[in-house]
């Protein structure tokens, strides 16, 4: 333990921790904003300076670690006046159009304006202007409203290992951009969405799609038909001031009614497809020879990482579209004939945790008979706006239930938002299809928790079947290397994009970077989704009724003709740059 | 297979007793040398034209026992290309290619000396010899020994003027840890600018527990006006590299980077050819002399970033990322390359490392002032007669260097300001001339030692204007990763700008002051927190220029073009209507006989009409 | 058109090809890369964008990054410079003996800005800070040329004699 004095207060902290956390466990708070906890610290903002007695200039609290004997103060006069300064700097070249910032309310900057009491500017003068790049589908770059903290640098480069971003050009020209200041569309991006998640104010953000929805509640010709990921009932709440984690489905599926939608589906319905469709897959490939280890396809960010990276690997990945695509093209098609609405009336919305999703869904061959999957896809985030768009008072709504007949899902197809989700849903079809009776074994609880990588064995009807999860980028580009170079010695690969999967997704509800810091976000949502399974009465996807019915009703069996025209898909090199 | 000692010894008898005539006048040697400076300066006024044309002409006429040596700078650019005939030691300045047949038609095979090309001193008088040049009167050589005296391509000449002879002297017969007690004791202290003591940092990466250690030489030298590191590396690379493995074996790392600028083709070539010859000899790679000592030197280039002067920016670079500094602590003596104990110095530190070793640390500390040792060499340059490197004790006054040495200022003009330390450092003005400079003397008047770069300004320089002009140079720079120096060096420059076009304010002032002081303390490194100095030490000693800007809107040098006026004075004007004639817009008006006047909205600010007045009734 | 487009392709072949001989000289390793980026901009007069993305790929480096390493070090360009490229020095020496008017005639002289290149591709305009010339100043150089001891004038009979040149 180290002993040190943090204004005037005693205190023994570990040995290796910064004067930044140190502080934090004693309860005293030092205005950061480049900070980010394992993902940015640089200490490239200034704001986290403070004195260290002895010292020659100030110290960078975020970085630099405690020292036995230290003696910091943290707001002197010329402390507090420093920061002003750095504060007045970085206002001084930021867009100010706070009032019409998808960031207002939940703005870093505008904390911190508020905290210093920012009445006026000081030292106005020339901004760095640039064009917004609002050309991909999924993420919009306003680097008029950069701090260049970098935080989104950290998390694309440090923690994905993509590098899409970074930062150029030199002194006050300084921005972060993409190869050649090329647009996010064209370059090496996979739209995880994770810089979103990053950034303090509203430079980076999804492209907002709640007009084109409103546009379409409203046309009383058009039948809505909304459906929500598993990840989005976990963290909604958060966007009302509720704690995090907490399982708001009631409120969101009574909100989504008020909005005006038509019928509000499960996307877990969907997630029962998919694992039927994958699982069958699976033990078709296991069975039969075919390439292996196969990938899940489910999450479209890594998809896009994939068909950049590993062109020649895309044999490895499933054919199963993703869930809501799936759940798509169920509702245009069986849906739509089963209740007798025209299918071209039917405008679909997914709710998702997720930005890559709204590129998928503008992927050519997510369409069928004419008719696109899923029209339109809005995130966590987007939906919350929404919501408060429509004079709903959240936190006090009554609880009430997705529609009939399609809005019952299994407890696999909840626990589909976390890393590992996927495998574990699959293994237990997968098991039971092999074994070819119900095996009463819910629980591979080695694919569970928040490491990158998880290998695990698992035995099925007396096989070994080994099966390893990535979560992260990073993670999935250390996988696919084994597998180039022919090292892989499993069979099913589970890839997120996300680190810790879709409940820590790029659409979600935006914590702060104290939040971050002191609070296991991963792990409060993915528990609440590992809670819905626990409770769910039908655990396993095969077991699902209303499964049953379709594919009796329509898709006969997994892997049928049918099947294929509606819940697979194709995937194709793309190139890594069109710059 | 490397030389040995005795191998080396002996080159070194040979090869010492064939170049005596370089340092001896009185050599009786039947040889004469025609050295022709090959630095960076002499270089752009075709001096390698003369090399050649003297080769051609020596090889043309038949002429025995005469060589002709490139060298490194002699010192006195502004009187460049410069020749010297050893041993007589004729110094020739401003030479053409076509003067070299006259040097050897009359010099060396007429044996009388070409008048005309002998340097003028400010008096008339005609100066012969190099040593009597007052230029290098005041001057002491230590880190610029063997400038201008070898060949820097030619590691036998290194050799013979004991070249090596510390190298072998410390893995022989010293203990790393003596080593370092005699560098600490000879209070040596880094040249590159903040002036830490180099053995204490030698002693610092020692002391660190590591497989892997580096040693690098910093020879980014960026400072606009400053050329001292790149002379030394122009005219003597043997003797960084040298001091490079000596801080090797010092420290116990057996790889050393030399961080170069490739905008210096000359210096890189030269250090090329060095390390090829030095690993030839088996002074570079493993075992040298035999020990179980090894040591390698790369070179890494830099691509043009101001920043990458400040050690961890640099390393960053070598480690080819942008050049963006770290937060210091950790320092790079515990994490640096590749997060391995590193040590740098600059090439100035390095070049008295050896004489340090040979002539001893009570030798060193003789030298200089309580609290710098030695020797530093300065890049004279500006409104001053004789523009050059110079290198003098520590504790030579700004007066002796800017007047003695530098021979004053040209044009009759009157010294305003000296500016040492580039961006860095801080204008001082005439009450200051008599400072001893040292490191604290710098310090304390409000500028700094930095690399060396001195540059004299006269009387018609506006200080607010030098000001910008730093400005502009440390936003160019700036790095951009932290706020103050990336947002706030551009809003100063915006003040000063503000101010130099007639926009400013008063309140404009005390912001200034307020966005130095607090840049100065929030800024990640050197760079950033420096960069308000310039502004800082113009405020303190000419407040009253930047006063008048902001009140009265004037500015007394003119060089504020927006600001300056051009007046008559009726007492002194007689009506002559010559200033109406050469204007060239038209601005002057006045009926032949009686007082002229300038319209101020028209006037160009050219000054041709002051000039041309015959009664110097027209100023400003 | 697309003539034109396969004379492009050609071009980036070629360049690609010339590339990887440069790499091959060099391990795989990060700490080369400013080393190979001053090879390719001497060899071409500026980085090309299908240089930058073969040591992307050779050095396994996010091309973003190798982007932002290029416009970092002011020795890098994008574009190619012209085919005669004036710097006027603008170091503390040459600054405080007028360097900022003979580049100001420079400008005017050439129609373009520091940083450009005339729309013929003869002249470009830059700025250094310092050349080491520093007895000469003020300075300005063309191509490898140094002119020292400049006045308007000079650098106005300098550019006419280009201007005259092919």
């Amino acid at each position: 333990m180290i002993n040190l004095k943090i204004d005037d207060k005693e205190i023994s902290v570990p040995e290796g921790i910064t004067i930044l956390e140190a502080a934090r466990q004693a309860n005293i708070d030092i205005p950061t904003l480049c900070y980010l906890k394992e993902i940015n610290q640089i200490g490239d903002c200034r704001m986290c300076i403070v004195e260290v007695e002895g010292r020659k200039g100030f110290a960078t609290s975020c970085i630099q670690k405690v020292e036995e004997g230290m003696v910091v103060h943290t707001h002197t006069p010329a402390v507090m006046e420093a920061r002003r300064m750095v504060l007045d700097l970085i206002i001084s070249n930021h867009a100010k159009d706070c009032l019409t910032c998808t960031r207002n309310g939940n703005c870093e900057l505008q904390a911190l304006a508020i905290k210093f009491n920012v009445l006026n500017i000081e030292y106005e003068g020339e901004r760095t202007k640039h064009k917004v790049d609002d050309k991909s589908p999924a993420i919009v770059r306003d680097f008029n409203k950069c701090v260049l903290c970098r935080r989104c640098v950290g998390a694309c480069k440090n923690i994905q290992n993509i590098g899409a971003i970074d930062c150029i050009n030199r002194g006050f020209e300084s921005c972060v951009s993409t190869a050649g200041d090329n647009s996010l569309a064209d370059v090496d991006c996979t739209y995880c969405g994770q810089c979103i998640e990053a950034c303090p104010t509203g430079a980076l953000h999804e492209q907002d799609d709640t007009a084109k929805v409103w546009r379409k509640l409203k046309d009383p010709d058009v039948y809505t038909i909304v459906q929500t990921a598993p990840a989005v009932r976990v963290a909604l709440g958060e966007e009302f001031g509720m704690p995090i984690g907490e399982n708001t489905v009631g409120k969101m599926v009574t909100a989504l009614k008020k909005l005006g939608f038509d019928k509000v589906f499960d996307t877990n319905t969907g997630a029962d497809f998919t694992i039927m469709e994958e699982a069958n897959e699976f033990v078709d490939r296991i069975s039969n020879g075919g390439v292996l280890p196969m990938i899940t396809s489910c999450c479209p960010a890594w998809v896009r990482f994939a068909e950049k990276n590993y062109p020649e690997q895309l044999a490895h990945l499933s054919s199963c579209k993703s869930p809501h695509q799936m759940f798509g093209a169920v509702i245009k098609s069986y849906y739509a004939k089963k209740f007798n609405i025209e299918a071209s009336k039917i405008y679909t919305v997914s709710v998702m945790p997720c930005i890559a999703k709204k590129y998928e869904c503008t992927r050519e061959e997510m369409e069928q008979d004419g008719l696109r999957d899923v029209d339109a896809v809005i995130t966590t985030r987007e939906l919350a706006r929404m919501i408060k768009q429509g004079n709903i008072e959240y936190t006090s709504l009554e609880d009430s239930i997705f529609d009939d007949p399609m809005g019952e899902a299994s407890g696999a197809a909840a626990i589909f938002g976390t890393t590992g989700g996927v495998m574990e849903a699959a293994l237990r079809t997968a098991a039971d299809t092999i074994e070819g009776k119900n095996l009463g074994q819910f629980e591979y609880t080695k694919v569970r928790g928040s490491a990158g990588i998880k290998r695990a064995s698992v035995n099925i009807s007396g096989k070994e079947i080994r099966v390893v999860v990535a979560s992260g980028l990073r993670n999935a580009r250390k996988i696919m290397n084994e597998i180039k170079n022919g090292k892989a010695d499993y069979d099913f690969v589970e890839i997120m994009a996300c680190p810790g999967g879709c409940v820590m997704g790029g659409g979600q509800p935006i914590k702060n970077s104290k939040t971050r810091s002191i609070v296991d976000v991963r792990k409060l949502r993915a528990e609440a989704l590992y809670t819905i399974d626990e409770r769910s009465v039908i655990r396993k996807s095969h077991e699902n009724p209303t499964i049953k019915t379709i594919y009796k009703e329509f898709f006969e069996n997994p892997g049928s003709e049918t099947a294929h025209k509606y819940l697979h898909t194709k995937y194709k090199k793309q190139e890594k740059y069109n710059i | 297979m490397g030389k040995t000692i005795e191998d080396i010894d002996n080159i070194r008898k040979e090869k010492r007793k064939e170049l005596d005539l370089r340092v001896n006048i009185n050599s009786d040697s039947i040889e004469k040398h025609i050295l022709v400076c090959q630095g960076t300066g002499c270089t752009s006024s075709k001096s390698p034209e003369i090399l050649e044309n003297f080769r051609r002409l020596i090889e043309e006429k038949n002429i025995e026992n005469v060589r002709v040596i490139k060298t490194g700078c002699f010192g006195l650019c502004s009187k460049g290309p410069i020749v010297i005939i050893r041993p007589e030691d004729t110094f020739y300045s401003m030479v053409k290619p076509e003067d070299c047949e006259e040097i050897i038609n009359t010099h060396i095979l007429g044996g009388k000396i070409v008048e005309r090309l002998l340097c003028k001193e400010l008096n008339g008088a005609v100066v012969n010899r190099l040593d009597e040049l007052p230029f290098y009167k005041k001057q002491m050589r230590i880190a610029l020994k063997n400038c201008g005296v070898i060949n820097p391509e030619d590691i036998d000449e290194y050799i013979a003027f004991d070249g090596f002879k510390a190298l072998e002297k410390v893995i022989t017969t010293m203990s790393q840890d003596e080593v370092i007690e005699e560098i600490s004791k000879s209070g040596l202290r880094g040249r590159g600018g903040a002036g830490f003591p180099t053995g204490k940092k030698w002693s610092f990466v020692k002391a660190e527990n590591s497989e892997q250690k580096y040693v690098i030489c910093n020879a980014d030298e960026g400072d606009p006006g400053a050329f001292m590191d790149r002379s030394i590396l122009e005219g003597d690379p043997h003797s960084v590299i040298e001091a490079m493995a000596i801080a090797g074996y010092a420290i116990g790392a057996s790889k050393g980077f030399i961080y170069v600028r490739a905008e210096y083709p000359i210096a890189v070539k030269r250090l090329q050819i060095a390390i090829e010859q030095e690993r030839e000899y088996g002074l570079l790679g493993k075992n040298i002399f035999g020990t179980d000592f090894s040591f390698e030197v790369e070179i890494k280039l830099g691509a043009g970033a101001f920043v990458c002067g400040e050690e961890t920016a640099l390393i960053e670079s070598i480690e080819g990322k942008r050049g963006q500094p770290r937060v210091k602590p950790p320092y790079p003596a515990k994490y640096g390359l590749w997060y391995k104990p590193t040590l740098i110095n600059n090439v100035e530190t390095y070049a008295n490392i050896t004489r340090i070793i040979l002539n001893g640390a009570d030798w060193y500390s003789s030298i200089g002032t309580e609290t710098s040792k030695g020797t530093k060499v300065f890049a004279l340059g500006g409104n001053v007669n004789n523009v050059g490197l110079v290198e003098v004790p520590m504790g030579t006054t700004l007066r002796e260097i800017i007047y003695d040495i530098g021979g004053g200022i040209p044009n009759g003009r009157e010294f305003k300001a000296a500016q040492t330390g580039g961006p860095s450092g801080g204008c001082i003005p005439k009450e200051h001339l008599d400072t001893k400079i040292d490191y604290e003397s710098l310090a304390q008047i409000g500028s700094m030692m930095g690399s060396g770069g001195l540059i004299v300004m006269d009387d018609t320089k506006c200080m607010v204007n030098i000001a910008k002009f730093y400005l502009d140079f440390t936003v160019s720079e700036s790095c951009g990763k932290c706020t103050p120096c990336r947002i706030g060096t551009k809003r100063m420059l915006e003040i000063l700008e503000r101010m130099c076009d007639g926009n400013g304010t008063e309140e404009d002032l005390y912001k200034l002051e307020k966005l130095a002081f607090n840049i100065k303390r929030s800024a990640i490194c050197g760079l950033g927190q420096t960069a308000p100095n310039p502004v800082i030490s113009t405020m303190k000693y000419f407040r009253e220029e930047y006063r008048q800007h902001v009140t009265a809107y004037e500015c007394k040098s003119m060089e504020c073009k927006a600001l300056a006026k051009i007046k008559i004075d009726e007492e002194k004007c007689r009506g002559c209507d010559i200033c109406k004639k050469v204007c060239p817009v038209g601005a002057i008006t006045g009926e032949p006989g009686k007082v002229h006047t300038i319209d101020q909205s028209k006037c160009i600010k050219c000054r041709s009409c002051m000039q041309k007045c015959p009664f110097k009734a027209i100023g400003c | 058109m697309e003539e034109n487009t396969k004379n492009i392709n050609c071009a980036e072949e070629k360049i690609k090809k010339e590339i990887n001989e440069i790499l091959e000289k060099y391990t795989q390793t990060k700490d080369n890369l400013i080393t190979i980026l001053n090879e390719v901009q001497v060899k071409y007069g500026y980085i090309p964008k299908v240089a930058q993305i073969e040591i992307s790929n050779y050095l396994n480096i996010a091309l973003a990054e190798i982007y932002g390493v290029i416009t970092f070090y002011s020795r890098f360009t994008l574009v190619p410079k012209g085919k005669y490229n004036v710097s006027v020095c603008l170091g503390t020496a040459c600054f405080v003996k007028g360097s900022r008017e003979i580049l100001e005639r420079a400008k005017a002289k050439l129609g373009i800005e520091e940083g450009q290149t005339t729309q013929d591709g003869k002249f470009s305009l830059d700025t250094t800070r310092c050349v080491g010339a520093c007895g000469l100043a003020p300075v300005f150089t063309i191509n490898d040329e140094v002119y020292g001891k400049a006045t308007v004038k000079k650098i106005d009979e300098v550019l006419d004699m280009y201007m005259a040149k092919e």
